[in-house]
C-alpha cells in the first residue's frame, strides 16, 4: 500500500514577512467542535473546564476554546471527546494562520468587513466573519497578533489575499 | 448599512444575506383556504415605509427579523426568531 507523507496546508507557502507584518502557520495539533446538547451546557462547561459565550475566547483543558457560532465552540489544542455534547473532529477542515506586527491590523482592515478597533475588538475577542468572500474564524490573540482559521481547501487563496494586502499596505508606508 | 445579528452582535451588512419578507414566519395552518395559501406563497406588500424581512447571518448561521424602514434606511430593530416567536 502506498505510504502517504503528512503534509501541512502551508507547506512551502509560509512564513510571509512584508514591511511590520509576518504572516506564519499556527495549526493546532487538534481542532474539535463542540455543542452541548439542551440543557447540558454547564455540564459540558464543567468537563471542558469552561465555555465561551458569544465572541468569547476561554482558556479550557485541551486548549483554547473560540465561540464559533450560537451554543458552539471550537477547542484549538488536544484531541478531545465530551459526554452531553455533539463533538466533531475538524482537525483537517481547517487552516490557522497568524498574522503578527505593528501593521497586522491595517492588512486585516483591507480583507474583512469586521470593526478591528480595540474598544470593539480587543485582545481575546473573536468572530466569524469574511476574509475576501471566505467565510473566515478571526481571533486577536495578542495586541499585534491575530489568528485566521479558513477552510482547508482555501488555503491558498487565502494566503494569496493577505500577502496581497501585506504589500500594499507595505508600499502605502514608503510614499 | 448595519444589521445586529442575535449572536454575534453589530456587523457590516456583507456578513448578510436577504431572504424574503418576514411574512413567510406566518405559515398558514391546515384548514387555510386556497387564497390565504397563494398570499402566503406569492403576494408581497411593497412598502414605503416599516417593513420587516428575514435576514441570515452566514459566518454564524443565525437567521434574524429586520424591522426597518425603505424610505429613511433606518433599522427600527432586529429579533432573533426565538425573539420574533418562531
Ligand atoms: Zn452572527
Amino acid at each position: 500500500m502506498a505510504k502517504l507523507i503528512a503534509r501541512p496546508a502551508t507547506d512551502g507557502l509560509l512564513p510571509i514577512e512584508i514591511g511590520k507584518a509576518i504572516l506564519e502557520d499556527a495549526q493546532p495539533q487538534a481542532i474539535t467542535w463542540v455543542a452541548p446538547f439542551n440543557r447540558k451546557k454547564s455540564a459540558v462547561s464543567k468537563t471542558l473546564g469552561g465555555f465561551p459565550g458569544p465572541g468569547e475566547v476561554v482558556e479550557v483543558k485541551a486548549g483554547r476554546a473560540l465561540s464559533v457560532g450560537p451554543g458552539q465552540a471550537m477547542i484549538l489544542g488536544a484531541p478531545l471527546d465530551c459526554e452531553g455534547a455533539a463533538v466533531a473532529d475538524q482537525s483537517d477542515a481547517w487552516t490557522v494562520v497568524a498574522l503578527e506586527g505593528a501593521a497586522a491590523r491595517d492588512v486585516l482592515a483591507r480583507v474583512t468587513p469586521l470593526d478591528l478597533r480595540d474598544a470593539v475588538f480587543p485582545e481575546g475577542g473573536t468572530a466569524r466573519t469574511l476574509v475576501g468572500h471566505m467565510t473566515a474564524s478571526l481571533t486577536r490573540v495578542g495586541p499585534f497578533r491575530f489568528e485566521i482559521m479558513v477552510f482547508r481547501s482555501m488555503t491558498q487563496t487565502l494566503i494569496h489575499e493577505l500577502e496581497r494586502a501585506m504589500k500594499h499596505v507595505d508600499a502605502r508606508t514608503k510614499l | 448599512m448595519r444589521l445586529t445579528c442575535p449572536h454575534c452582535g453589530d456587523r457590516d451588512l456583507r456578513e448578510f444575506t436577504y431572504k424574503g419578507d418576514a411574512l413567510a414566519l406566518l405559515r398558514p395552518d391546515e384548514t387555510a383556504n386556497p387564497q390565504e395559501w397563494v398570499d402566503y406563497v406569492h403576494n408581497r406588500d411593497n412598502p414605503a415605509g416599516t417593513t420587516s424581512e428575514l435576514w441570515y447571518h452566514g459566518p454564524c448561521g443565525s437567521w434574524l427579523v429586520a424591522v426597518r424602514d425603505t424610505t429613511t434606511h433606518v433599522t427600527h430593530r432586529t429579533l432573533s426568531l426565538a425573539e420574533a416567536g418562531k
